[in-house]
């Protein structure tokens, strides 16, 4: 497929009477960094659990490198997948959360290693080289043998996202990464994903930083109430908006 | 240690050559004076009082009869936490399960197994071969492939250690279920999204986490049944109550007997209890930021401060206490 590597068509989402998602899409290139904004309650988290199906959408599709998200298609049928299935094609989606959930009773290294083996099976000694080559590139050496709950919070999201990466995953799915994080620790979780964009990572970041998406986006999505209302690059969205709502909202964050 | 300090000299400039004289605390010195009496005095009654019968006891604890006994109880002890265990894990999960049969049926098995006391159902199971002359296996409904007569399958033992375990599995079922619910959901969240199977996102991720409340809670459901066997003296089986009422039949010795038995229980709860302490530490790895040190390490720490303090003091008062 020479597509988009993430496809996200008109979907709708709904919690009982309000409509969260109305409509969203975008579309992620392949080595690609897409930066979403928007103010609290838009749908900004709820489009990201879509894109890896940990919400179930109501309408529309999503498709990852040309395979639907917990669908198979037949015709012009799309039909439900198993949980296993779902489970399986997650492996291509990282996932880095705003509050890291790592695994407390599970030293660092256990935390890289856990799904490599058990949810794609990959030789141990293949996920172990690949565990400390890729805590090496988030500064992160010496913790290997650490619990989470003896790291700062900006090694925690370091170890998640190390923990996301090890899949091999084709994209990444940031969901405000650093928003948990005092100020001073920012900057360094900040820094690691810039590494990764620069290595070409595929990558879909909600995030309030906008210097961050200054420098790193190649796409800016501004979204409010369940729609993405402009997308384009930085300097474009960023700097001279096309929607008063998107000018509303930079006046406030800028 | 919480223990509060009180400063000698505050002048900030010796700061460094201060030294730390702990608070004094009369009231805890008059408090432990007068429990040690106390105790001095419950444990002249015991060893005093001819009532005891120490004779007695000392000739019939290790006696092979008792030590059978103690045995026959731990192994109803056992069996009735391992299968009770076993069967309130696949009780939880049901009912942690979203298909509303299982979560039901879990519900019922529960309701019905808390609500009959234990009694009733060990003499239920005891007589139940008189209900059911024949249990057959096969399929549902259908052609039995063979058939045991239920006498030669439920004997006294079995039906004890069926009864205990059925009775048990009803509140472990609770405990293990309060386990899961009390870990954290994005932990769930966070395994799913990285893929990880089903069945070892259970084992690996969420098991180990509700450890953490499931083994206190276990601790004394454990420690209730190794008394709780006792109850079975009702159907005539030799376990560690009935065996020391057997003896004072026969001898007449009854306090005697029954302090072996108090001694045989303290001894096992002891045991069990201490063999909690350290699954407990097992499972709060990673849970804090340092595990709490054993008590043999703190025993060991607390005398060499007492050593340290010692040599410093020989040595002609030394600076600082760490
Ligand atoms: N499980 C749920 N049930 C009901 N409503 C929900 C649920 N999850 C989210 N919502 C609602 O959906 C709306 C969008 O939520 P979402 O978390 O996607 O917003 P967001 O853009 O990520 O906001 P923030 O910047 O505060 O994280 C909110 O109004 C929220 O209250
Ligand atoms: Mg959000």
């Amino acid at each position: 497929m020479s597509g988009p590597m993430v496809d996200v068509r008109g979907v709708y989402k709904s919690y009982g009477s309000l409509d969260v998602l109305r409509g969203v899409d975008l579309r992620v290139e392949a080595g690609e960094v897409t930066v979403v904004i928007g103010p609290s309650g838009s749908g900004k988290s709820t489009l990201l659990r879509s894109i890896n199906h940990l919400e179930k959408i109501d309408r529309g599709y999503v498709t990852i490198d040309g395979e639907f998200v917990g669908y198979r298609r037949s015709g012009d049928r799309l039909y439900e997948l198993k949980e296993r299935d779902i489970l399986r094609q997650r492996t291509h989606i990282g996932f880095v959360f705003q509050n890291f959930h790592l695994f407390p009773h599970l030293t660092v290294r256990q935390n890289v290693t856990e799904a490599p083996l058990s949810a794609q099976g990959r030789p141990r000694d293949q996920v172990e080289a690949l565990a400390t080559e890729l805590l090496e590139q988030v500064g992160l050496s010496g913790k290997a043998g650490a619990y989470p709950r003896q790291l700062s919070g900006g090694q925690q999201q370091r170890v998640a996202i190390a923990r996301a990466l090890a899949l091999r995953p084709k994209v990444v799915l940031f969901d405000e990464p650093t928003s948990a994080l005092d100020p001073e620790l920012v900057g360094e979780v900040l820094e690691v994903m810039k590494a990764l964009a620069r290595g070409g990572t595929t990558m879909i970041v909600v995030t309030h930083e906008i210097g961050f998406a200054r420098e790193v986006a190649d796409t800016v999505a501004f979204m409010d109430a369940g729609r993405i209302v402009e997308q384009g690059p930085p300097p474009q969205v960023l700097d001279r908006p096309r929607h008063d709502r998107t000018r509303a909202f930079l006046s406030k964050v800028l | 240690m919480s223990a509060s300090f009180v400063l000698e000299e505050t002048t900030a400039e010796s700061a460094g050559s201060l030294t730390v004289i702990r608070a004094r605390r009369p009231g805890r010195w008059a408090a432990g004076a007068v429990v040690a009496v106390l105790l001095a005095m419950a444990a002249n009654a015991l060893v005093t009082n001819p009532a005891w019968d120490w004779p007695v006891v000392a000739a019939y604890l290790f006696h092979p009869s008792v030590l059978h006994a103690v045995l026959f109880t731990m192994e109803l002890t056992a069996l009735g936490i391992v299968l009770g265990f076993l069967l309130g894990t696949v009780l939880a999960l049901m009912r942690l399960s979203h298909v509303p049969l299982l979560a039901s049926v879990a519900w019922g098995y529960v309701w019905l197994f808390r609500s009959v006391p234990l009694i009733l159902q060990l003499l239920f199971w005891y007589n139940l071969a008189a209900l059911y002359k024949q249990i057959s296996f096969g399929v549902p409904f259908g052609p039995a492939f063979f058939s045991v007569g239920s006498m030669d399958l439920i004997g006294p033992v079995t039906a004890a250690a069926l009864g205990l375990a059925l009775h048990q599995a009803a509140y472990a079922a609770e405990i293990v279920r309060g386990g899961f619910l009390s870990v954290d959901p994005g932990q769930l969240e966070a395994a799913a999204a990285l893929g990880i199977p089903r069945a070892r996102q259970i084992v690996r991720i969420q098991l180990p986490q509700a450890m953490r409340s499931i083994v206190p809670a276990a601790g004394n459901e454990i420690i209730g049944l190794v008394k709780g066997t006792s109850v079975v003296y009702i159907m005539a089986l030799p376990e560690l109550f009935y065996q020391v009422q057997v003896i004072y039949n026969r001898n007449g010795r009854v306090i005697a007997m029954l302090l072996v038995a108090a001694i045989w229980y303290l001894v096992l709860t002891t045991v069990l209890s201490v063999g909690q302490y350290y699954v407990e530490r097992r499972f709060g790895r990673g849970l804090a930021r340092a595990l709490p040190p054993t008590p043999v390490w703190r025993v060991r720490r607390v005398l060499a401060v007492r050593r340290a303090a010692r040599r410093r003091r020989s040595a002609g008062g030394g600076d600082e206490e760490r």
